[in-house]
């Protein structure tokens, strides 16, 4: 039976009707929001790859029911920042090319948005440990970590000015 | 004069208009079959098509992938997308610019001497004339061939070649939608494809009832022991396979029950032996030391990040197929013999994907859109794998066993060397064996099934890659035994057998240094006449600080290991310093490369970083595991790779050689690495493992059996 449901995603509202009741906000965005940065990896929460803040928190939208997410604000990386208006991860990921295939790399950068939002400095342990549960396959671990710290410098000036 | 000699990629497709077409204003189009896999080929040839043509890269739009209108260069594989793929366009658009140049001075009545082109303009005694490329373009027949003969840009006066250009595709990567599944075509469908549960199992029973009234689904195909569904939305198909697979009754039947050790099992099984020889044995020498040891490698799984995904529509008997396939060619030519289409009414269009390393998923999950696609005509249908298939059924990279022997004299000497070495297949791409060679054809009825796959030491030999050691030896012989029977498929994954035969290799060069009683670093120095391997592993030991007397079972130690790839291309050194506990902690990681010219600085740091990473990941966690009907590492969680906090620290050392052709680097660093890992394992333990992966528990057991 289809229910609706009312969500916030990258600030606005949108209603939307599913078929199943624990149909997943991953396929939510990607199909009826049309936001395809949002990524299917593994559909478990094991590999990140479809990560989104929800309420600041990073969260895996592939095992997350749509209705759980009603009243709560989501976030995708198109909300994030735009190549024209990148966020400072973003940014910073293509200064340290920390990338080669970039599959896993937008479900890192939300990951590491919710580190970069508390605003406190992040250590490289810090951000390790941040990442623990996000997969990169082609190797691009070291840059993808020095661009992380790259761009906490650059949002705490960023937020300075 | 002898005629210039013209790379594969010209000598099969030799017209210009094959390459570069200027009828835009403004715009050159560069046409390449060599597709972007993660590893920033793009990049890299719109580089090479602007600095030959004098265009900036803006104005440069290289087109990948596409049998509309690419030349046919066959698989994007091996290595060679630089050094072929690359010198081809780099021949086309330099011979590009000469014709346009000789025609423009005919145009001005001018002296050829007079005239040169830059930025799209041609340039008169150096000045802008009346002319630009594009009004000189349509004056130009572009249905000749490829001569070789115009002069290449000089390294040093070049604008993009060995610079530090950003990759093009990145950008969107990381801004939203970029990939081969993010695809949205008018009226498509999703769906999804039922895999039987093991490798020999049959389709018993189907039943439909609880999936046909599900909601959105459009379509249910079943043939032979293949089921498909096609619904309207993403989930709807997630959901009606899920109710297919517990509607389906499979026979499933052992293929295997025999458990030993790939180390044990692989030299019992059914083989195709072929061997080489060359030199002679060292005669004369007394009193030598005769060594031998065996090495071995487990399946290993591509595990690309994301499930494979093809869109296809089927029209008015035209297929057209958006895939991220390495080989737009061979995959047109499979798809129309599994469809029993003439190839002309097939068109493949490549759209980049995650990260390719070898012959995935991605061409059986065309076939599998292709096939569903022609259930519901002119609508296209999208499929995407679930990661349990990903893992499962896309092709493995083959187990092997390496057993080496050689011997020392007294004074040093290495008087033979043989090594022997039991592998799967690697190349079982589409048309390499037969006609089709796709998954999915071989569950359809009527099926077209795997053909029997072998390996031979005079042809292709995918298993015996770098198994010659690049040593200056008197002596040496290879032997293949091919094995045509594994119970699972495997087919080319990144090296093929090169991982392998270099771990094996450099491992036994560890070995028979400690024979000699020599360091790691000074007794392959012995054996290297090549200068330019010989400063690879000088640059290795430099940035690393190697300690040639360093202390043995301590836990802490250095291992270095080193090959040129295929014994053509690049050079590369790696040196890992490692923490070995019960685990293994790489803590870091020193490359050097020697690549010949290269493209782009920052991209082959980045490939060799990423190999190393790679290498790292297979040689301390990765295997899969067959139980004799199926693969059952089929999550994350039971086919774990190497995870942020196991990353070791990286420094990449380049030795430019610009007056030297391009070397491929994609595949250069993980038998290096490798072995440098299970060089440091061994002096940091004191006792050796030969097996991989070198996990904890063969830690323990080997620590165990050392100290008894």
């Amino acid at each position: 039976m289809s229910t609706t449901h009312t969500i916030v995603v990258n600030r606005q509202p949108h209603r939307v009707t599913v078929d199943h009741y624990e149909t997943p906000l991953l396929y939510v965005l990607r199909d009826d929001l049309g936001l395809k940065g949002t990524r299917f990896g593994c559909g478990n929460g094991s590999c990140g790859s479809c990560t989104v803040l929800v309420d600041g928190h990073a969260e895996r939208s592939c095992e997350l029911p749509v209705w759980s997410i009603e009243g709560k604000s989501v976030t995708t990386i198109e909300g994030l920042g735009t190549l024209d208006r990148p966020h400072p991860l973003q940014r910073a990921l293509i200064d340290f090319q920390a990338g080669q295939c970039g599959y896993c790399l937008s479900g890192i950068i939300m990951t590491a948005a919710e580190l970069i939002g508390t605003g406190a400095e992040p250590s490289r342990e810090k951000i390790v440990a941040a990442l623990d549960a996000n997969l990169c396959r082609c190797g691009a671990h070291t840059r993808i970590v020095k661009a992380i710290e790259a761009a906490w410098k650059a949002s705490i000036q960023g937020a300075a000015r | 004069m002898t005629e210039p000699k013209l790379p594969w990629s010209v000598q099969e497709n030799p017209l210009l208009c094959q390459w570069i077409d200027l009828s835009e204003p403004g715009i050159a189009r560069v046409f390449s079959a060599k597709v972007e896999i993660g590893q920033g080929i793009v990049t890299a040839v719109t580089q090479i098509a602007a600095e030959e043509l004098r265009l900036p890269m803006s104005k440069v739009v290289v087109v990948s992938g596409d049998t509309r209108c690419c030349p046919n260069e066959s698989y994007t594989a091996g290595s060679m997308s630089i050094e072929i793929g690359g010198t081809s366009v780099r021949m086309a658009c330099a011979e590009a610019r000469k014709a346009i140049v000789e025609r423009a001075a005919r145009m001005l009545d001018a002296e050829e001497s007079r005239v040169t082109a830059d930025g799209g303009l041609i340039l008169l005694d150096g000045a802008p004339s009346r002319l630009d490329y594009w009004q000189v373009a349509g004056e130009v027949d572009w249905k000749r061939p490829i001569t070789g003969t115009a002069p290449f840009t000089a390294p040093e006066s070049s604008t993009y070649l060995g610079r530090n250009v950003a990759r093009l595709d990145l950008p969107a990567k990381v801004a939203g939608a970029a990939f081969i599944h993010d695809l949205e075509l008018p009226g498509m469908l999703h769906g999804r494809v039922l895999r039987p549960p093991s490798y020999g199992a049959r389709l018993g029973s189907l039943d439909r009832s609880a999936v046909e009234h599900l909601p959105g689904v459009v379509k249910i195909w079943q043939s032979g022991d293949f089921v498909g569904v096609c619904c309207e939305r993403e989930y709807q198909a997630v959901k009606a396979l899920e109710a297919l697979r517990v509607g389906a009754a499979w026979i499933e039947s052992e293929v295997s029950s025999d458990t030993r050790s790939w180390r044990e099992l692989l030299p019992t099984l059914r083989s195709i032996d072929s061997e080489t020889e060359a030199g002679e044995r060292l005669a004369g020498a007394a009193n030598v030391r005769r060594l031998s040891a065996t090495y071995s490698r487990p399946p290993i799984a591509h595990a690309s990040m994301a499930p494979s995904c093809a869109v296809a529509i089927y029209d008015e008997g035209r297929l057209t197929v958006w895939t991220n396939s390495q080989g737009v060619f061979p995959l047109r030519g499979a798809l129309a013999s599994a469809l029993g289409l003439d190839e002309a009414r097939v068109a493949v269009i490549h759209v980049q994907g995650a990260g390719v390393y070898g012959h995935n998923g991605a061409d059986d999950v065309a076939l599998d859109a292709a096939l569903l696609a022609r259930q519901v005509p002119s609508r296209p249908v999208r499929i995407q794998w679930n990661r349990e298939d990903e893992l499962a059924w896309s092709p493995l990279g083959s187990p092997m066993v390496v057993e080496i022997e050689s011997a020392v004299s007294p004074a040093g000497d290495i008087v033979d060397w043989s090594t022997e070495i039991w592998s799967g297949p690697h190349g079982q791409r589409p048309r390499a064996r037969g006609p089709v060679n796709l998954l999915a054809a071989a569950h359809v009825d009527p099926p077209i099934p795997f053909p029997e796959a072998y390996e031979v030491l005079s042809g292709f030999a995918g298993g015996a890659r770098n198994s010659e050691p690049g040593y200056d030896m008197p002596h040496r012989k290879i032997v293949l035994h091919s094995l045509p029977g594994l119970p699972f498929r495997t087919s080319a994954l990144r090296t093929l057998g090169g991982y392998a035969n270099v771990f094996a290799t450099e491992s036994f060069m560890d070995e028979l240094a400690d024979a000699a009683g020599a360091d790691p670093v000074e007794f392959r120095l012995r054996y290297l006449s090549d200068p330019r391997a010989r400063r690879v592993i000088e640059t290795a030991v430099r940035l690393a600080g190697w300690q040639s007397n360093a202390e043995r079972g301590t836990g802490r130690a250095s291992g270095i290991g080193f090959a040129r790839y295929k014994n053509t291309a690049a050079y590369v050194a790696v040196i890992a310093n490692v923490e070995v506990h019960q685990d293994v902690r790489v803590a870091k990681v020193v490359g050097a490369v020697d690549a010949g010219l290269v493209i782009n600085p920052d991209g082959v740091v980045n490939q060799i970083e990423g190999g190393i990473l790679q290498s790292i990941s297979w040689t301390l966690k990765e295997q899969v595991v067959f139980d004799g009907r199926r693969v059952t590492t089929r999550t994350w969680e039971e086919y774990p790779i190497l995870r942020f906090d196991e990353v070791p620290e990286l420094e990449v050392g380049l030795i430019e050689r610009p007056d030297c052709p391009p070397l491929g680097v994609g595949e250069a660093a993980q038998g290096p690495a490798a072995a440098a890992v299970a060089n440091a394992v061994a002096r940091a333990l004191d006792f050796r493992i030969r097996d991989l992966p070198i996990t904890r528990e063969r830690i323990v057991a080997a620590s165990a059996a050392a100290s008894a």
